[in-house]
């Protein structure tokens, strides 16, 4: 089962539906403990960075995560959920993250090119392809959007993709993993890759 | 490289999705969902539903639509028709909308724009925008293009944009059902004054009238028909492969 971390910022439907159609069996919960317990944890997100963080913090959620993915609990963050994980963000302002990967969220400098980064856009995964990405290809269509994007955090990412430049899309530290993009509306691709996520159980990775 | 965006738009009403010509003489034709999950399997990157329903029986069946459609198909869903207040949008984004597109609703009140992207931000928010062409001006219409409001469309379009629209749709009355290519004027015009996302609407007949307008005009970001696709006149999965050949960056799905 993934517990789906409700924490008031994002629309939560269409991610359990995507999980349902894989065959995922799925909880929402802003309960600590319930997070805390979890066996794969993903952490959505629509919305501002500095609003997302002091709502996790509110909530006690940050403490159980912190625990859930020491104890080696698969942890998903989407958009969003994803950009939380770093160290810190400039996105109006400067706040800090949960620093589970090393590296910045900056706005995404592609000069003359519409801002949000919005739309299908293919992803390349260097020289070694990362689990997560088993079942993909090189090139394979992803859905993102997104003003803002990691940055110096070379050593974590696993997938790239190109916007006015190489832009990071996704990122991995262990067992915390992040993408980008929408894997829940990124068609049959993003339904492979929550697949293959909720394939990994504590310790996997 | 990002990809040009190809999307069906499917006009509900009652439950069925319908499609005129020149806005009027409306003919039931399929299944919402079935529709849906077909276009998704083709290689269609986003869909738009646009609910035509006045009633609130319509309503209810449009929202359960969605739903259904939600649960089964896994791209980009835009919802547009009726959208009026903040609670308009929170009942479509529950049902499982990811964007919410705002015409008539915005022209009655265009604070409506800046306060939905303070909530549910710019990426959410579409501009859709019905123009027309009076006495050599582009101008705004609203209520389904039957009535016109006096807008200069490109001012209405650059204050939307201003206040938090994060893509627009420009769906061209003149040029709206009659099947001889998008209204690459007007379009040209409008990507002209924004730098958000423009799709385009309203004319397609072929194929190579997407080509004609990704090659004409390399700003455009997507463009959006909807009877040749019902009607199996265009197939999505044939556009695209002919886009590639074009080298015009396309999305292939699978089968």
């Amino acid at each position: 089962m993934t517990v789906i971390v409700d924490y008031g910022v994002g629309n939560l439907f269409s991610l359990s539906c995507s999980l349902n159609a894989i065959g995922e069996e799925v909880l929402i919960s802003s309960d600590p403990q319930v997070i805390e317990g979890a066996e794969r944890i993903i952490l959505p997100g629509v919305g501002a960075f500095s609003d997302a963080m002091e709502k996790l913090r509110a909530s006690g959620v940050v403490q159980a995560l912190t625990r859930a993915a020491k104890r080696g609990v698969p942890i998903l963050g989407i958009c969003l959920g994803m950009q939380l994980l770093f160290e810190k963000s400039f996105e109006y302002g400067e706040h800090e993250g949960l620093g589970w990967i090393e590296g910045e969220v900056a706005p995404i400098p592609a000069k003359g090119l519409k801002i949000p980064h919005m739309g299908w856009n293919s992803l390349s995964f260097g020289e070694k392809k990362h689990p997560l990405f088993a079942a993909l290809q090189e090139g394979d269509h992803v859905y993102f959007v997104h003003s803002y994007a990691g940055v110096n955090c070379d050593k974590y990412v696993i997938a790239r993709t190109e916007y006015g430049g190489p832009v990071t899309a996704a990122v991995a530290n262990g067992n915390v993993l992040g993408c980008q993009f929408h894997p829940e509306k990124s068609g049959e691709i993003g339904l492979c890759i929550l697949k293959t996520f909720c394939s990994f159980k504590e310790g996997d990775l | 490289m990002i990809t040009k965006r190809i999307i069906p738009c499917l006009d509900v009403r009652n439950g069925q999705v319908v499609k005129g010509t020149n806005f009027v003489g409306l003919k039931e034709i399929a299944s919402p969902v079935e529709l849906a999950k077909a276009y998704s399997k083709s290689g269609a990157d986003e869909l738009v539903f646009y609910d035509i329903t006045a009633s609130s029986d319509g309503r209810d069946l449009f929202t359960d639509v969605l739903t259904q459609t939600a649960k089964n198909v896994f791209i980009p869903l835009t919802v547009g028709g009726g959208i009026r207040t903040l609670k308009d949008f929170d009942r479509v984004l529950k049902a499982g909308a990811d964007k919410v597109s705002v015409n008539s609703g915005a022209i009655a009140d265009p604070s409506l724009i800046a306060k939905a992207a303070k909530v549910y931000g710019d990426q959410c928010v579409v501009l859709s925008v019905d123009v027309k062409r009076v006495n050599g001006q582009y101008r705004v219409f609203a209520k389904g293009g039957r009535e016109d409001t006096g807008l200069d469309a490109l001012d209405w379009i650059k204050r939307g944009v201003e206040s938090g629209a994060g893509e627009i749709v420009l769906n061209s009355i003149d040029t709206d059902g009659v099947k001889k290519g998008f209204d690459l004027e007007m379009l040209a015009a409008v990507c002209e004054i924004t730098s958000v996302p423009v799709i385009a609407s309203g004319g397609a007949g072929c194929i190579e009238d997407f080509i004609t307008l990704f090659k004409r005009l390399p700003k455009v970001d997507a463009g959006l028909a909807a009877s040749i696709f019902h009607y199996g006149e265009v197939s999505i999965a044939e556009l695209k492969q002919e886009m590639l050949k074009n080298a015009i960056p396309a999305r292939i799905v699978k089968e």
